[in-house]
C-alpha cells in the first residue's frame, strides 16, 4: 500500500560551476583586496572594506529583494502562476536577508572608525535595517503553516507591499542628506569616483558576490522543492498507512474478523474511535 | 467599486457604532499611552512638549495595529468571509470600504491625541492645516497598508503576534514623517512641515494603489 518514495532528482548541472566559480572570484576578491591594492590617503587600510561592503548591499537590496519582487509578481500574474516562483522568491528573500545583516554588521564595523560610532540615525542604514524586518517578517509568515497555494500568495503580496521600500532606501539618501556618503560607481553623471586596480577588485567583488548568490538561491530553492515534495509524500505515506490499518487490522474493541470493505479510518488512535466509524458490525 | 466600498464602510462602521469597541478600547488605550509616555520620559514640560508629535504617531501607530486587527476579527465569525467573497462585492471595493472604516477611527482617534497633548503636554499647533493635512495623508497610508496586512494575517492562529511585526516596519515612514510633520506644523515653520507631506503623500499613493490592486488575490486565501 505504501506509495513509491520517488527518486529525488539531482540538481541542475549549472549549480556547481556557478558554486566553484564564486568560490573562486570571492578568494580572488579577497586576495587583490587585502594584498595588492593600495591603502587610501584618508582612510588607510580601512578603504579595504569597499570591497565587501558595498557588494553584500548590493546584491542584498537590489538583486535578492528584486529578484523576489519579480517572482511574487509573476506568481500573482495568473498566466504564469507556477509554484517555481513562490519557491524562487522565498529562496532568495532567505538569501537576501542574510546580505542584508552582513551590510549592516559590515556597515558597523566601518562606521565605528571612521565615523566613530557603530551606529548612527542616518536614512540609509535606518532604511536598511528596517527592510530586514520587514523580511523577516516575510519568513516569519511563510513558516505559517497553509496549503501551498495559500501560503504562496500570502507571501507573495508580502514580499511585493514589502519591496515597495526598496525605492525608499534608495532615493531616502537624496531626500535626507546626511552622514552617509553618496553613491560611488552610481552617482548622477555616471563618472565613477574611484579609480585602477581599486575599481576593478570592487568590480571583481560585485562580480563574486553575485555568484555566490545565484549559487545559494539555487541550493536554498531546492531545499525549497525537496521540501514540498517531502511534505507531499509524507502525507500520501501517513493516509496509506491509516488505509492499511483501517482495513486490516481492526481495533481491539471490536471482536472478530476483519470484515470485507471496513472503512479506512483516519484516526490515529483506534481505541478511541467508536466501532461504528470502522464500519465493522457487531 | 466606489459603491461598493460604501457598502462595506457602513457595515464596519455599524458594527462599530454597536459594539463600540475602538470608542471604549482604542481611545482610552491611546490616551493610556499618552500617560505612559510621559511617565517614561519624566515630568520636565520641555521634553514632553518637544516629543510630544513623536509620541502621538507613536501612539497612532499602535492603535493602527490594534484596529486593523479589530477591522478583521468581525470578519472571522462562521462564514463571514466567504459571505463577503461570495456577495460579488468588487475585492478593490472590499478594501477601500475597509480601509475607508479603519481610516475614519484613525481620524477620530487623531483628534482626541491632539486634544491629548494640548491638554497633557500644553502644546500649540501654529500651523493648523499643514497639522490637518499631514494627518489626513497619514491616516491613507497607514489605513490601507494596515488593511493589506489585516488580510494577510487574517485567520492566522499567530496573527496578533505577526501582524505588528509585518504592520510597524512598513508604517515606519508615517511615523517618520508624521511626527517631523507635526513638529514643523507646531513650531509655525511651514516650508519644512511641506517637504515632509512630500514623504506622506506618495506613501499613501502607493499602499492604496496596490491594495487595490493585490486585494483580490489576498482575498482568495482565506
Amino acid at each position: 500500500m505504501t506509495p513509491e518514495v520517488a527518486a529525488v532528482k539531482p540538481a541542475p548541472r549549472w549549480v556547481r560551476p556557478i558554486g566553484i566559480l564564486g568560490l573562486v572570484t570571492a578568494a580572488l576578491t579577497v586576495w587583490l583586496g587585502l594584498w595588492v591594492t593600495p591603502p587610501d590617503k584618508v582612510q588607510g587600510n580601512l578603504v579595504r572594506l569597499v570591497y565587501l561592503h558595498p557588494p553584500l548591499a548590493w546584491v542584498a537590496l537590489y538583486l535578492a529583494f528584486g529578484l523576489a519582487a519579480l517572482s511574487s509578481l509573476l506568481y500573482l500574474w495568473r498566466r504564469t502562476r507556477s509554484l517555481f516562483w513562490d519557491r524562487l522568491a522565498a529562496a532568495s528573500v532567505e538569501v537576501g536577508v542574510v546580505f542584508n545583516a552582513l551590510t549592516l554588521v559590515t556597515g558597523s564595523i566601518w562606521g565605528r572608525p571612521t565615523w566613530g560610532v557603530w551606529w548612527t540615525w542616518d536614512a540609509r542604514l535606518t532604511s536598511t535595517a528596517l527592510l530586514l524586518v520587514l523580511f523577516l517578517g516575510y519568513m516569519a509568515l511563510r513558516r505559517v503553516p497553509a496549503e501551498p497555494g495559500v501560503r504562496a500568495k500570502r507571501c507573495a503580496v508580502a514580499a511585493l507591499v514589502a519591496f515597495v521600500d526598496v525605492p525608499i532606501v534608495h532615493f531616502s539618501v537624496v531626500w535626507w542628506q546626511t552622514l552617509h556618503q553618496g553613491a560611488t560607481v552610481l552617482n548622477s553623471d555616471l563618472q565613477p569616483t574611484i579609480h585602477g586596480s581599486m575599481a576593478w577588485t570592487l568590480l571583481l567583488g560585485f562580480v563574486a558576490f553575485t555568484l555566490v548568490f545565484v549559487w545559494m538561491v539555487a541550493v536554498r530553492y531546492r531545499v525549497e522543492l525537496l521540501r514540498d515534495e517531502m511534505g507531499e509524500q509524507d502525507y500520501e505515506i501517513s493516509l496509506a498507512e491509516r488505509q492499511a490499518e483501517g482495513a486490516g487490522d481492526p481495533p481491539v474493541l471490536v471482536p472478530g474478523p476483519p470484515v470485507e470493505g471496513a472503512r479506512p479510518s483516519l484516526a490515529i488512535d483506534n481505541d478511541s474511535v467508536p466501532a461504528s466509524t470502522t464500519g465493522v458490525p457487531r | 467599486m466606489l459603491r461598493d466600498a460604501l457598502l462595506v464602510a457602513g457595515k464596519d462602521l455599524r458594527i462599530e457604532m454597536r459594539s463600540r469597541v475602538a470608542l471604549w478600547q482604542l481611545l482610552p488605550f491611546a490616551v493610556l499611552a499618552l500617560m505612559l509616555f510621559a511617565f517614561a520620559l519624566g515630568p520636565g514640560p520641555d521634553v514632553l512638549r518637544k516629543s510630544a508629535p513623536g509620541l502621538l504617531w507613536l501612539a497612532v501607530l499602535f492603535c493602527t495595529v490594534l484596529a486593523t486587527q479589530r477591522s478583521f476579527a468581525i470578519e472571522s465569525g462562521e462564514g463571514t468571509r466567504d459571505g463577503l467573497r461570495l456577495s460579488g462585492i468588487d475585492p478593490a471595493g472590499v478594501f477601500l470600504g475597509k480601509a475607508a472604516a479603519v481610516g475614519l477611527q484613525l481620524i477620530v482617534l487623531q483628534a482626541v491625541l491632539w486634544a491629548g497633548i494640548a491638554l497633557l503636554f500644553d502644546v500649540r499647533v501654529q500651523t493648523v492645516w499643514l497639522a490637518v493635512v499631514a494627518s489626513l495623508l497619514a491616516t491613507v497610508g497607514l489605513a490601507s497598508a494596515g488593511v493589506i496586512y489585516g488580510a494577510l494575517s487574517a485567520g492566522l492562529r499567530v496573527r496578533e503576534t505577526l501582524l505588528p511585526l509585518l504592520v510597524l516596519p512598513i508604517v515606519a515612514p508615517v511615523l517618520l514623517a508624521g511626527s517631523r510633520a507635526w513638529t514643523a506644523a507646531a513650531a509655525g515653520s511651514v516650508a519644512t512641515g511641506v517637504s515632509w507631506l512630500r514623504i506622506l503623500g506618495p506613501f499613501a499613493a502607493v499602499y492604496l494603489v496596490v491594495g487595490i490592486v493585490l486585494y483580490g488575490p489576498l482575498q482568495e486565501t482565506g
